[in-house]
C-alpha cells in the first residue's frame, strides 16, 4: 500500500521524541561500525564518551559550557528559519559580536562598575551581531541578493576584518600574539562557580558561566516572541507564505530585516559566553565553528527552543565527550570525533525524515481509523 | 450497497469496481465503493468536494492503491499499481490541471513518455501519421506543430485527450473538464466526447456541475462522504434529485431577488477610472478598466480566468500598485503613487476575500484560530502592545465557525486539514465579521461543495442588503447570474461589456467572454 505518509499527522511525542531518538541511534550505530572497522570497541568508546561528558562536575561543566554556545547559535538559526531565511552567517555574527564586547570593554572597563559593564557587554554583543546580520538581510530584502550566499561571504569578511583589527589595532602593545589586553574583572561574566558559591554550592572551576542562564532566558524570549506576539505571528506568516503576508498587510521586507537582526543578535551572544565569560579578552577564531553547528542544532531541535536545548545538550556531550574520547583511546583521533558529529548531523539533519514513513506505517497499524487529531499550533 | 442499474452481463462492462476502500491515515476517503461502467457509455460521477471522487480516480489511474477491493477492466481483473499499468489496461486520464510542457509542441507533448524508439525523429514521424488518423477518426483536429503553451485552454484539453487516445485508451477519465472552459468550448468538448462514444470509447466524467451530467451522460453515480450512495440512468433522474443525493438533504432552489432597495442615487463604493497595470515586459494585465460599484449592489465581473480579473482585485485591495489610472474606494482616492496598503485598506473598512485562498487567504500550517487572525493581527482587540490575546482570538474563531457552520468547529485544527469549502467559509467569516463598507470577493465558491455555496451566497446577499458595495469576481457564470445586480465582462484586461443582472443570459455572457459578441480590435501590447 502506498500512502502519502508526509500528510499523516503524528502525535507530538512520536514527532519530536521518538523519531529524533531513532535518528540518533542510527547515527551511533553507524559510528559504531566505523569504530569496529578501525579496531576500537564501540561500547567501550561510548562509555568513555558519556563518562567524559557527564561523569563528574568537571565534565558536566565543560559540556554545559559548550551547550551554551549551541543554544545561542541554534536559536539564531531557528528564528531566521521561521521567517524562511537560512542564516549561515552565525559564525561571522558571533565573531563581530565579540568585537562589540571588546570595544565597549576596552573603552569603559576601568570606569564603570560590574552592574553596568555586564549588561553593556551583553547589549554590545547583541547589537554588533545584529548589525552584521542586518547587511545581508537588507541586501536580501531590497536587492534580492540571496541570504545564503551573502551570509557565507560575510563570515569571510568578518574573519578578515578581525585579523586586521587584532593584528594592527586592538593588539596589546608590546605583545606578539594577536589578542587584546585582558578586561578588568568587573567586566567578566561571573563563572558558575563564583555565582553558586554564596549558596554553599561548591563547584570545580570550569569555563561554565552565567551565560547559560542568559541562554535559557533567550529560549523563553524566543518562544514568546515567535508564538505569542504579533511580530512573531507576522514573521511566521511571511515565512510560510509571502503572498499571504502581503495580503495580511505585512511587509515581507520588514520581516526579513527584523528576523535577520534578531538572528544576528542571538548569534552575537556567543561572545558573551566566550569573550566575557571565558577568555576575558578578544582573540582570533573564538567562534570555532559554533555558528555552523548551530544549523545542525536547530535542524535537530525542529526550530523549537525546547528541541534546541535538547539538541544543544547532545552536541555539548559530543564536543566534551569526544575530546575525552580522543584523549583516552589512541586509535581515535580528533578527526574521528568530528566524523561522529558529522554522522549525527547527517542522520538527524539531512536524513531526519528518512524513518518517518516507517513510523507512520507502524503508527497506523497500531492506531486505526479515527478522526483527525488537533494540530499543534 | 446499491448495484448497477444496467442489466447487462459482465462482458459488456468496461470497468467494474467491487468494494474499494481507501484510507489516508485516519481518514477514510473511499468506503466500500462498487461501480459498473458499461462499455461505450458516458458515465458521470458527481459528488461534493471531498466526497472522494478524485481519490477514486487516482486509484483507477494507479496514483494510489486501494486498501481493499477489486478492479476489473474490460471483464478481466486488473492490478493497477502505477499509471503505466493503467495505460496498459487502456485507461486514459485527462486531469483538471493539464500536464503539458508549455514549451514543447503538441506533437512532442503527445509522444512524451510513449516513445517507442531511442531517437526522437522516428517517434515524431510515426506520431504524426497516427495523430492524423486519430484526428480524422474522432474529429479532433489540431495544429500538431503549435507550442502547447500558445494554445487556448480548450485546445490544450484536446491535446490531453489525444495523448490518451495515442496511448490506445478505450476508457477515458475526465476530471472536472469544463472548469476552465468557456461555455462554447465546453460545448465543443461535449461534441468530441459524443463522437468518442460513437466509436466505442467509454468515458467517465467527474464533475460537480449537474447540468453537464444531465446534458451528456448516459448513467450517473453519486458519491457522498466517501460512499457511493446512488446509481441512476440519467434520463430517469433530475438535477434536483442528484443535488439532494450529493448533499444528503433537500435543497431550496434559491433565486436571489435583486436588491429592490437599491436607489439610483445610492452612493458609490468603488469608482475606477482607466486603470492600467503593466507586466514587466510591457504587456497589460489591465488595459484601461473603468467601472463603478454602488453601495447595496453586487457587481459581477465575469470572464474566463486570466483576463485581468485577478489583477483588478490585486490593485483594488492595495496589493499591487497600478501603472496608471485612478480609483476612489470608500471615499479614498488612490493611484499609482498613493495606493493604500492592504492594512490601510482594512482600516478604511475595505475587505478582501482573495481568489487563491490557499496562497493568500490563509496559512496552511497555521491553526484555524491563527488563520482567522490573518490581516487583523494589529487590531487592538487581538493584541496588547504586541502580545497576542490568544483567548480572544480563539473565542472569535469559535464564534466565526459557529456563524458560518465551519466544520469541524475546532479552532486548534490546522487550516490545511479543513476541506476547501470550510476554509472558504472561515475566510469569508473573518472578512464579513468586520462588516466592511466595500467587499472585494474573488471566486467565493471555487471548489466549494453545494451546501457551502448556498450559505456563502446567502451571506453575500445579506451584506449587500446591509449596504455593502460588493465586487464579485467569478468564473462560474451561474454564480454571477444568480448574485449580480449588474455584470461586467472582462477580456484581455479590458471591460468588453456590461449587462443588467436581470437581462443577462448565459449565451450572451459566454460570447462576450470569448470576445465574439461583437467585433473588437486586437489588443495592442
Amino acid at each position: 500500500m502506498s500512502i502519502n505518509t508526509a500528510s499523516v499527522p503524528l502525535p507530538a511525542w512520536l514527532e519530536v521524541v521518538v523519531i529524533p531518538i531513532l535518528n540518533l541511534l542510527m547515527a551511533l550505530f553507524s559510528a559504531g561500525l566505523i569504530m569496529l572497522a578501525i579496531g576500537v570497541n564501540p561500547l567501550e568508546a561510548l562509555g568513555f564518551m558519556i563518562q567524559g561528558a557527564l561523569g563528574d562536575d568537571y565534565a558536566l561543566g565543560y559540556t554545559l559550557y559548550y551547550t551554551t554556545n549551541f543554544i545561542f547559535t541554534g536559536l539564531a538559526v531557528a528564528i531566521a528559519f521561521h521567517a524562511s531565511l537560512f542564516n549561515i552567517g552565525g559564525e561571522g555574527q558571533a565573531y563581530i559580536g565579540g568585537l562589540g564586547v571588546a570595544l565597549v570593554f576596552l573603552l569603559l572597563d576601568r570606569y564603570l562598575p560590574a552592574v553596568l559593564l555586564v549588561p553593556l557587554g551583553i547589549a554590545a554583543a547583541a547589537l554588533f551581531g545584529a548589525a552584521w546580520a542586518f547587511i545581508p538581510g537588507w541586501l536580501q530584502a531590497y536587492r534580492g541578493s540571496h541570504i545564503v550566499i551573502t551570509t557565507i561571504m560575510f563570515n569571510f569578511i568578518a574573519a578578515s576584518l578581525m585579523v586586521y583589527l587584532l593584528v594592527n589595532v586592538l593588539i596589546q602593545p608590546g605583545q606578539m600574539s594577536p589578542e587584546s589586553r585582558a578586561f578588568e574583572p568587573a567586566a567578566w561574566m561571573p563563572s558558575m562557580k563564583a555565582a553558586l558559591a554564596p549558596f554553599g554550592i561548591d563547584l570545580v572551576s570550569t569555563p561554565l558561566n552565567l551565560s547559560l542562564v542568559l541562554a535559557l532566558v533567550c529560549c523563553v524570549l524566543v518562544w514568546f516572541y515567535i508564538w505569542r506576539t504579533r511580530w512573531g505571528y507576522e514573521l511566521r506568516t511571511a515565512g510560510f507564505s509571502e503572498p499571504a503576508a502581503r495580503y495580511a498587510g505585512i511587509r515581507p521586507r520588514g520581516v526579513i530585516v527584523t528576523a535577520m537582526c534578531l538572528s544576528g543578535a542571538l548569534a552575537g551572544l556567543v561572545a558573551v559566553n566566550e569573550i566575557m565569560g571565558v577568555h576575558h579578552r578578544l582573540l582570533l577564531n573564538f567562534p570555532a565553528g559554533y555558528g555552523f553547528t548551530g544549523i545542525a542544532v536547530s535542524l535537530m531541535g525542529r526550530n523549537h527552543p525546547i528541541g534546541i536545548v535538547v539538541a544543544s545538550l547532545l552536541f555539548g556531550v559530543l564536543y566534551q565527550g569526544g575530546a575525552e574520547l580522543a584523549f583516552e583511546i589512541p586509535g581515535i583521533t580528533r578527526e574521528m570525533v568530528v566524523a561522529i558529529q558529522g554522522l549525527i548531523i547527517l542522520f538527524s539533519g539531512a536524513l531526519a525524515l528518512m524513518l518517518r514513513p516507517l513510523v507512520v506505517r507502524l503508527y497506523l497499524r497500531v492506531k486505526p481509523v479515527e478522526s483527525l487529531g488537533p494540530a499543534t499550533a | 450497497m446499491s448495484t448497477s442499474v444496467s442489466g447487462t452481463g459482465a462482458g459488456d462492462l468496461a470497468l467494474e469496481l467491487k468494494g474499494i476502500t481507501k484510507r489516508f491515515g485516519a481518514v477514510v476517503a473511499n468506503r466500500d465503493i462498487s461501480l459498473s461502467v458499461r462499455r461505450g457509455a458516458i458515465h458521470g460521477i458527481v459528488g461534493e468536494n471531498g466526497a472522494g471522487k478524485s481519490t477514486l480516480m487516482s486509484i483507477l489511474y494507479g496514483f494510489y492503491q486501494a486498501d481493499e477491493g477489486d478492479i476489473s477492466v474490460g471483464g478481466k481483473p486488473a492490478r493497477i499499481n502505477s499509471s503505466r499499468d493503467a495505460i496498459a489496461a487502456g485507461i486514459g486520464m485527462v486531469h483538471q490541471h493539464f500536464m503539458l510542457v508549455d514549451t514543447f509542441t503538441v506533437l512532442e507533448n503527445i509522444v512524451l513518455g510513449a516513445e517507442s524508439h531511442a531517437l526522437l525523429e522516428p517517434n515524431i514521424r510515426a506520431a504524426r501519421a497516427e495523430l492524423a488518423r486519430l484526428a480524422d477518426e474522432y474529429g479532433l483536429s489540431i495544429d500538431v506543430d503549435a507550442l502547447a503553451g500558445d494554445l487556448p485552454v480548450g485546445e490544450q484539453q484536446r491535446v490531453e485527450i489525444l495523448k490518451a487516445l495515442y496511448r490506445h485508451a478505450d476508457l477515458l477519465i475526465l476530471d472536472e473538464p469544463t472548469g476552465v472552459l468557456t461555455p462554447q468550448e465546453a460545448d465543443q468538448l461535449f461534441r468530441v466526447l459524443r463522437s468518442l462514444k460513437e466509436r466505442g470509447v467509454t468515458v467517465i466524467l467527474i464533475t460537480h456541475k449537474l447540468r453537464e451530467i444531465m446534458d451528456i451522460t448516459d448513467e450517473v453515480s453519486v458519491l457522498r462522504l466517501g460512499e457511493m450512495v446512488a446509481h441512476r440512468k440519467t434520463d430517469s433522474t433530475s438535477m434536483q434529485e442528484l443535488a439532494e443525493l450529493m448533499v444528503g438533504r433537500a435543497l431550496d432552489s434559491t433565486d436571489y431577488s435583486r436588491n429592490e432597495a437599491l436607489r439610483a442615487d445610492a452612493s458609490t463604493g468603488i469608482d475606477v477610472q482607466d486603470l492600467v497595470l503593466e507586466r514587466d515586459n510591457g504587456t497589460r494585465r489591465l488595459d484601461g478598466v473603468s467601472l463603478t460599484v454602488r453601495r447595496g449592489e453586487i457587481l459581477g465581473v465575469a470572464g474566463v480566468a486570466g483576463n485581468g480579473q485577478s489583477a483588478l482585485l490585486d490593485v483594488l485591495s492595495g496589493m499591487t500598485a497600478p501603472t496608471s489610472g485612478r480609483f476612489v474606494i470608500n471615499g479614498r482616492e488612490a493611484g499609482p503613487d498613493d495606493l493604500p496598503s492592504p492594512s490601510e485598506m482594512r482600516d478604511l473598512r475595505i475587505n478582501h476575500v482573495p481568489e487563491d485562498r490557499l496562497k493568500l487567504g490563509l496559512v496552511k500550517a497555521f491553526s484555524a484560530a491563527e488563520s482567522s487572525l490573518l490581516g487583523y493581527q494589529r487590531a487592538e482587540r487581538f493584541n496588547w502592545r504586541g502580545v497576542l490575546r490568544l483567548k480572544s482570538i480563539r473565542r472569535l474563531c469559535a464564534s466565526l465557525m459557529a456563524d458560518f457552520d465551519v466544520r469541524p468547529a475546532d479552532p486548534r485544527l490546522r487550516s490545511a486539514s479543513f476541506s476547501g469549502g470550510n476554509q472558504q467559509k472561515l475566510i469569508l467569516a473573518r472578512e464579513l465579521d468586520k462588516s466592511p463598507d466595500v467587499l472585494l470577493v474573488g471566486q467565493p465558491t471555487r471548489g466549494v461543495d453545494i451546501g457551502a455555496i448556498e450559505l456563502i451566497h446567502e451571506k453575500l446577499v445579506e451584506m449587500r442588503d446591509a449596504g455593502c458595495a460588493i465586487l464579485l469576481v467569478s468564473v462560474e457564470l451561474d454564480e454571477i447570474l444568480s448574485l449580480s445586480d449588474r455584470i461586467v465582462v472582462m477580456y484581455e484586461g479590458r471591460v468588453v461589456g456590461e449587462v443588467d443582472g436581470k437581462e443577462a443570459d448565459k449565451t450572451t455572457l459566454g460570447l462576450m467572454m470569448a470576445n465574439a459578441h461583437q467585433p473588437q480590435q486586437a489588443v495592442a501590447s
